[in-house]
């Protein structure tokens, strides 16, 4: 689309030069033309100008203000090969149902960008655009990163194929859980859900986002009385075993400290929070590395920006670029649970990270709450697991009969015929926020 | 006690029907199958001994049955695992993997805490078995 009285680009140098105020379209921030090159990192918006702005004019200012651009014409831009700087808005579509709404393709020169930065990344594609005031709003939908640039990234620090020959756990989903109640048990208390819901039949429990070292339970003592419920879980059931370690603190500085504690313990794994930021995160991708952790990410705070469709940033972007930084987990929703989740949408966030690990909240509430206890919880989860993928195995339809194979596994195994009987009509039915506008049109590929 | 290894430990064992099927589905992957036999079934004890190489060429789950019994005969009282392996690009590993025979009496693990500065501990599991007797010898009746 285009209308026939959006500005072009003035391509005379004098004119495009002159001291003054031009349109972003004017200054050579849209180009219908532009045919992006594989080395382009691309980005698609979705804007929401303001009354009476133009949207390509609005696109082109987004293009304008995420790279080069600022309010005014400066002569300094003819120092540079200012043409290749400049992002360019190439494509421009309505959102589908959305009234004045917008998605827009943007292309940046791969040399827009410092290698291996995240920080970088995003203090240009979401550094400024997102305050401008002739947008009501603009969310980062997606972005299409070059290989040339995402090989200047370390990636995750172990990944799914090296965390499961660690564990030597393969062929169905590993089951976790959330100690509760996430605030207030003692370091001793604490150790001990850790201890039940392991011993039960969970391969991992974990710290929930906000929990550091308050005065109820300071961190040493978490570590140490977490580490003793996982060694013996572990001897109990000559299976491997792991507790995530939130290590989440105030500075760096804290933060290496309390990984190198959980190192010292013999914990395969830590956690850190996404709030404590891009930079910290790829710290510690890195030290994990140099210590043979597992790295899992909580995504705490996403919900600030990633839930509203009209303004933020898209979860899908959120989790590409936690691909890069390097993080083994990341909380991606879950298909059915409290927290919101569009059932497609979040099959493609996890299509974005290929994790096969399933953890889900429900499993928390689910494992802790069970009428016969953590240990009995956590047994039935895990029996029904294994029962699904048996009969999934076996070829049998395990969405039509996922009910009659877990009655049958319910007559011989109790602490499931109790959780099916406390929970078995329990739904979180409420519509999603976050679903996909995006109507894809028929194209010669 | 009983070793919860391998993803299907939680459930009664399996008939040979039940496994018979889950190799199936293996071959059905594409995926090579493989039979693995211990008397060390420590979480950490990587490698198992082979009973022969993965079964690469191998498309019909009798065979894999077959191989089964004769290391069941020749190795009673041991663990023994069916591996499932992915050679296809970025798995290239054990993709699903499933005890198949236990010893008549599982022991299980000692916990040793090793106590150091502070409140800190060095943990380390050691198998019964294994401490009473040489490989070979370990879980006899």
């Amino acid at each position: 689309m285009g209308a026939a009285d959006t500005p072009q680009q003035i391509l005379d140098p004098k004119k495009r030069y002159q001291a003054g105020v031009l349109k972003y379209a004017q200054m050579g921030y849209w180009n219908a033309d532009y045919a992006p090159k594989d080395t382009d990192v691309l980005a698609v918006f979705r804007i929401t100008p303001q009354e009476g702005v133009d949207p390509i004019e609005a696109a082109a200012a987004v293009a304008g203000e995420s790279s080069t651009a600022t309010w005014t014409v400066v002569w300094t831009d003819r120092l540079t090969a200012c043409d290749m700087y400049r992002a360019k808005a190439y494509r421009i579509e309505p959102v589908p149902g959305q009234e004045g709404q917008y998605f827009c393709w943007v292309a940046y020169d791969l040399d827009l960008f410092e290698e291996g930065s995240i920080a970088n990344l995003t203090a240009s594609i979401i550094g400024n655009v997102f305050s401008f005031k002739p947008l009501r709003a603009c969310r980062l939908e997606d972005m299409r990163l070059p290989v040339a640039y995402v090989k200047t990234f370390r990636g995750p620090p172990t990944g799914i194929v090296v965390e499961r020959e660690r564990l030597e756990k393969y062929g169905r989903p590993l089951l976790g859980a959330t100690m509760k109640p996430k605030l207030g048990l003692s370091g001793k208390n604490y150790g001990r859900v850790v201890y039940e819901a392991l011993r039960g039949g969970l391969d991992f429990t974990k710290d929930d986002e906000n929990i550091n070292s308050q005065p109820f339970m300071h961190w040493r003592d978490r570590f140490l009385y977490c580490m003793e419920g996982v060694n013996q879980a572990a001897a109990q059931t000559g299976e491997s075993k792991g507790h995530y370690l939130n290590i989440t603190a105030g500075t760096m500085e804290e933060m290496y400290k309390r990984a190198e504690f959980a190192r010292d313990l013999g914990s395969c794994i830590v956690m850190i929070d996404l709030i404590v930021g891009w930079t910290a995160i790829q710290s510690m991708s890195n030290w994990c590395r140099d210590n043979d952790m597992i790295l899992h990410l909580h995504r705490a705070g996403h919900g600030t920006y990633t839930r509203q469709k009209n303004h933020g940033v898209s979860f899908r972007v959120i989790a590409k670029w936690l691909r890069l930084a390097g993080v083994d987990h990341l909380h991606a929703g879950t298909a059915v649970g409290k927290l919101e989740g569009d059932p497609m949408t979040v099959q493609g966030f996890y299509n974005v990270c290929r994790d096969t690990v399933t953890k889900q909240d429900l499993f928390g509430g689910g494992t802790i709450g069970h009428p016969m206890g953590i240990q009995a919880g956590a047994t039935a989860n895990r029996v029904a697991l294994e029962a699904m993928v048996l009969a999934r195995n076996e070829g049998r339809d395990i969405a039509s009969e996922g009910p009659q194979i877990l009655a049958d596994a319910a007559r011989w195994c109790q602490p499931l015929r109790a959780a099916l009987d406390t929970w078995g009509d329990i739904t979180f039915n409420y519509t999603s926020t976050d679903t996909s506008d995006f109507v894809p049109t028929a194209s010669v590929a | 006690m009983r070793i919860t290894q391998g993803c299907f430990s939680f459930l009664p064992d399996l008939t040979d029907t039940q496994i018979a099927a889950q190799v199936n589905y293996c071959l059905e992957q594409g995926w090579a199958v493989a039979l693995e036999f211990t008397d060390d079934p420590h979480p950490r004890n990587t490698y198992w001994n082979m009973w022969g190489l993965p079964m690469f060429d191998l498309r019909d789950p009798a065979g894999v049955m077959g191989e089964l019994k004769a290391c069941r005969e020749a190795n009673p009282e041991t663990y023994v695992r069916i591996n499932a392996f992915d050679s296809t690009k970025g798995w290239e590993t054990v993709r699903m993997s499933f005890i198949v025979q236990r010893p008549t009496a599982e022991p299980g693990f000692r916990l040793v805490r090793q106590e150091t500065q502070g409140r800190m501990l060095r943990y380390t599991m050691e198998s019964y078995a294994v401490g009473r007797a040489p490989e070979g010898a370990r879980y006899a009746p």
